[in-house]
């Protein structure tokens, strides 16, 4: 038979050991690994560290020094204690670590953070199986234990510091001002214009990552392009604020927070590209996304009219988490052709 | 009068999702082709299509001639096979096909001078005159009983004998018949060098694959990166009212369901044929088979093949007998390199890996890609987060990962209701997954376990 040039023995009928049989698609797409997409969030980040380190100044690195080092150390041990090689390589943790810090107050003790980091690995992330198998944002998880359990630290009143150096950490954080002054009845009749400088660029008070729109859009657009994060899950919950925003508009037109005041304030924009974008707890299909972020939206604007916080971000990306598995269920996409016709569906 | 939904298909025509790895054809894309010297010795085996394996006619030491029948079809979803040599029958044997089948097979050995090799083997299967006109002398039944006579199966892969195909039903007419000049998986170029080397058989097999199945039109479908090939066929296809059709560059264009919604714009049910839109489709070097049985009363016995990738020394494209070894191949392509560690019928994307060198060509085999160490290295699986980019192309609209997690998982319910034995195997899902988790072979796998189930 004819001859092979390869240094090993190859005549034919006998098993070549240098080759290797696998399934198919012998390719593998080089763009993308999931560690890769972690780092594309921590990238998109940049420009939220800049505004917070301009605006908290040291505080900003306190925190997120805390949260990651105590995420990374959580997800260690939670590893060890289920008996599974680390995790810690493929950056989750650390992604988890960062938008927990942004989402707290600049005040907040390091125990807080700590705390905080610990509940979202072990109750966010671990207890469900760990990376890929939880239903709640992880971070959510633990903002939403420490608000809680420290709620004077997390309050509206946690972010304010009478007397600091720092000017705007003696303010209350816009929505707080807002939400105080329309129940003191001292709200400002019409449109603040002057205020959306302020909310745009990020000089005023608030969590680390919340304050400057500028940065979550800037972020936001590189995680889009990148494809990181789901386009349809923060345009539709843009646009889903934004239709309750203007409703609420039109039935209080002199109220001094109109939707782009909304749009731009709180953590509406860094919620929507950095946390209800986490493709764990988000649904899969292009409709399912649609409604999850159009949900969220809603719901976020719901409570900041209609609750007693000043903010939803958090809740409302919980809430929407819970349902993602009925959303699933509801957006299965029909396929091309049809479904399989019943006598094959074995 | 083509309307203008028409003519926006013949032209950019394309379908949703999808991928779009490198094409990799500059690696054979230049490269005449060649023919293989005649092997000393073919394996056929007796399967080489969808249906009932054939039957053996010949005895072990027997003569045969050039196109000689050596097993017939056993039934009407068969096809035989013939012998491409003049030589003496073996004794019947048993061969493992790439995708794992073993079937028996009719060694020959070849004896004597042939009677076609070289130039004049070229000029017969695919040189020389093809009629386009003056086809009313070949009627519609006896097209197909040559075509049945002569072993024809579709050779993109599929191998479905294609005399079923072209028969003429009542009760289904056809209005279109598709030609099939895609060629979407990497690295492959046999059909691009037979559109640009031989167009006027694949025309004239088309006009008469159309007389057969009653088709009220015939198209040929050729991706945008082939300009030369739709110069090529668009000159043989001159004044026979075959139509071409450029449809966008994608993966898995050339896959049926997705050729007939970019160029018809309609839906093959799923489970279906593209029989049950009004469609048959061809694939180029099947419609030139039809000539040469039709017009030369000649059977199936030679194919073009690729043989590429990083893993071979001299990436080529071969005139090559059905039967010949793989190792004939490669060894005429100045053989493996050192780094070569995948030997692959086919493509990368679809295409079955083989470990004995000795494997028999079959009749759908399109290529032979070999592929490297660093082509094929990937990190280890991760688990599944959902990210969705498997949604985002497949073409037939599935959710992958939860197909192939129900399968693994053997969560039937789960599958049933994510449609999994719709897969059509295509192999998008599996090269874009980031976390490189094997979601084509789970899902294979879960198919043939939840029929059992």
């Amino acid at each position: 038979m004819a001859e092979v040039s390869k240094t090993k023995e190859n005549a034919p009928g006998k098993q070549d050991s240098a080759l290797v049989v696998a399934a198919a698609p012998h390719l593998p797409s080089r763009a993308l690994s999931t560690r890769r997409m972690m780092l594309d969030v921590l990238i998109a980040a940049v420009p939220l560290f800049i505004a917070a380190g301009v605006v908290f100044r040291w505080y900003a690195l306190k925190q997120i020094g805390i949260c990651v080092v105590s995420c990374l150390a959580a997800e260690l041990i939670f590893t060890a204690l289920r008996a599974r090689r680390a995790t810690v390589g493929d950056l989750s943790a650390v992604v988890t670590g960062m938008i927990l810090a942004m989402s707290l107050p600049w005040s907040a003790p390091w125990y807080v953070g700590m705390i905080g980091s610990f509940v979202a690995i072990g109750i966010g992330k671990a207890v469900f199986g760990g990376i890929g198998q939880n239903m709640f944002n992880p971070a959510m998880v633990g903002r939403a234990f420490v608000m809680i359990a420290f709620p004077a630290a997390l309050g509206a009143a946690g972010y304010v510091q009478p007397g600091h150096p720092i000017e705007v950490l003696t303010q209350a954080t816009p929505l707080t001002a807002l939400k105080e002054s329309i129940s003191a009845g001292t709200a400002q009749t019409g449109a603040d214009w002057s205020m959306l400088w302020p909310l745009f660029i990020g000089y005023t008070n608030g969590s680390l990552g919340e304050t400057s729109a500028l940065a979550a859009l800037a972020g936001g657009l590189y995680l889009c392009i990148r494809r990181t994060a789901s386009w349809e899950i923060p345009l539709s919950m843009i646009a889903g604020a934004a239709v309750v925003g203007g409703i609420v508009n039109a039935f209080n037109p002199a109220s001094s927070w109109t939707v782009l005041h909304h749009l731009l304030g709180g953590a509406l924009l860094f919620g929507a590209f950095f946390i209800a974008t986490d493709p764990v707890s988000s649904p899969l299909t292009p409709r399912g996304k649609w409604i999850f972020g159009a949900g969220i939206g809603v719901l976020v604007m719901l409570m900041r009219n209609l609750s007693g916080y000043p903010e939803g971000v958090m809740f409302s990306v919980l809430l929407m988490n819970a349902a993602v598995p009925l959303i699933n269920r509801s957006t299965i996409p029909r396929p091309v052709g049809g479904p399989v016709p019943e006598k094959t569906a074995a | 009068m083509r309307s203008i939904k028409t003519r926006i298909r013949l032209i950019g025509g394309t379908f949703a999702r999808g991928v779009h790895p490198a094409d990799s054809k500059q690696l054979s894309g230049q490269a005449r082709i060649e023919i293989l010297p005649t092997p000393p010795q073919l394996l056929l085996p007796v399967i080489q299509h969808l249906g009932s394996p054939a039957e053996p006619v010949v005895k072990p030491k027997e003569q045969v001639s050039q196109g000689q029948l050596v097993a017939k079809p056993a039934s009407f979803v068969s096809a035989g096979v013939h012998s491409p040599v003049s030589g003496i029958a073996g004794m019947l044997t048993v061969t493992t096909l790439p995708n794992g089948r073993h079937m028996k097979a009719v060694p020959v050995a070849a004896e004597g001078d042939q009677p076609l090799a070289g130039q004049a083997l070229w000029d017969d299967v695919y040189g020389g005159d093809w009629p386009t006109g003056n086809l009313q002398q070949y009627a519609p039944g006896r097209i197909v009983q040559s075509v049945r006579d002569a072993g024809i199966v579709g050779m993109g892969g599929a191998a479905f004998p294609t005399h079923v195909k072209l028969a003429r039903n009542e009760k289904r007419p056809i209005q279109t018949l598709l030609i099939n000049g895609c060629e979407c998986e990497p690295y492959l170029t046999a059909d691009y060098w037979l559109m640009l080397q031989g167009p006027c058989a694949i025309v004239s097999g088309a006009l008469l694959a159309q007389r057969a199945c009653g088709a009220e039109r015939v198209i040929i479908a050729i991706e945008d990166n082939k300009p030369s090939a739709i110069d090529s066929m668009r000159t043989a296809a001159r004044g026979t009212g075959i139509d071409i059709a450029v449809v966008r560059t994608k993966y898995p264009q050339g896959g049926e369901r997705q050729l007939t919604i970019a160029v018809l714009g309609k839906e093959v049910p799923t489970g279906g044929l593209p029989l049950d839109v009004g469609a048959v489709v061809l694939n180029v070097a099947t419609s030139a088979a039809v000539a040469r049985a039709v017009i030369r009363g000649k059977p199936l016995t030679h194919r073009i093949i690729t043989i590429s990738g990083a893993g071979i020394k001299n990436p080529k494209n071969l005139l090559v007998p059905i039967g010949a070894s793989y190792s004939d191949l490669i060894a005429y392509a100045g053989g493996l390199t050192d780094d070569a560690v995948r030997v692959i019928s086919g493509g990368p994307m679809m295409g079955f890996a083989i470990s004995d060198l000795g494997t028999p060509i079959t009749k759908g085999t399109s290529g032979i890609t070999v592929l490297t160490e660093q082509d094929v290295r990937q990190a280890g699986e991760t688990p599944c987060v959902r990210c969705g980019r498997c949604v985002d192309v497949c073409p037939l609209g599935l959710v992958p990962t939860k197909m192939a997690l129900a399968a693994r998982h053997k969560d039937w319910e789960l599958a049933r209701r994510y449609q999994l034995q719709a897969c059509c195997e295509c192999g998008c899902c599996g090269y874009i997954c980031p976390a490189r988790i094997p979601l084509v072979q789970l899902i294979r796998m879960g198919k043939v376990q939840m029929t059992r189930e």
